[in-house]
């Protein structure tokens, strides 16, 4: 028999803790650097080959296309990194608490914004 | 145990070394060539390319390669268990993933040699 409990799926009331979304963040910027991979080891392949390819690939990064993955991909580098860091301290038996682990996720979600906006003058 | 060395079933601890050592690996590589392009005021082509000719470097790119592959070995396999749940198509996912990976290491071996 199925038992009647109450369900809320009212997606304005539910809402992902911080320590959820710094999970969220390491994933999704872990698989995008797997297949960012694909261009910054063509363009590195390409740029060592031959005078002619570093023109080719400094073009590129010039362009508005390249100069956002190149920023794209260090930004997620930067937060994967970072969160990387947060997982170590972690292990070292720090931050393990929901309030402290909540913060820590705030914390580094906001250190990682500033240094992509750090990175993205740096870069454009 | 015997049955355990026989097999080449990873396991929880295995993994999680691996991910921790790779991670250092690539950290510390991402750090230099950070300290690369902060330091060089104007990249040219022969910059470019002399920083990997020494066997030093050649070796740090290689192993961050191989670091990258076991790394995303593990990370990869974990992210995929959780959004696809049936086995097969599993299975061709990552082997497209996991061969992309040793892609990615052949391709820098290979770089790296004609530099």
């Amino acid at each position: 028999m199925k038992k009647q409990r109450p369900v809320n799926l009212d997606l304005k009331t539910i809402k992902f803790p911080p320590s959820a979304v710094s999970s969220i963040l390491h994933r999704v910027t872990g698989v995008a650097m797997f297949f960012a991979l694909l261009f910054v080891i063509w363009a590195w392949a390409v740029s060592v080959s031959s005078p002619d390819g570093f023109a080719n690939v400094q073009t590129i990064m010039d362009g508005v296309i390249g100069k956002l993955i190149a920023i794209g991909t260090a930004s997620a580098l930067t937060y994967h990194i970072l969160g990387g860091i947060r997982h170590v301290i972690m292990d070292m038996g720090h931050w393990e608490e929901l309030e402290s682990g909540n913060n820590s996720a705030r914390a580094i979600i906001a250190l990682w914004v500033v240094l992509t906006v750090v990175l993205g003058v740096a870069l454009w | 145990m015997v049955t355990n060395q026989a097999s080449i079933k990873r396991d929880g601890v295995q993994d999680y070394v691996t991910l921790r050592t790779t991670a250092a690996i690539i950290t510390a590589f991402s750090f230099f060539m950070v300290w690369f392009f902060i330091t060089t005021d104007e990249l040219s082509y022969e910059i470019w390319r002399g920083l990997f000719t020494g066997l030093g470097m050649k070796v740090f790119t290689f192993a961050t390669l191989v670091a990258v592959m076991f790394h995303v070995r593990v990370g990869l396999w974990q992210v995929l268990t959780d959004y696809v749940k049936a086995p097969g198509l599993r299975a061709v996912i990552q082997f497209v993933l996991n061969l992309i990976a040793f892609v990615y290491v052949l391709v820098g071996l290979f770089v790296l040699w004609s530099i």
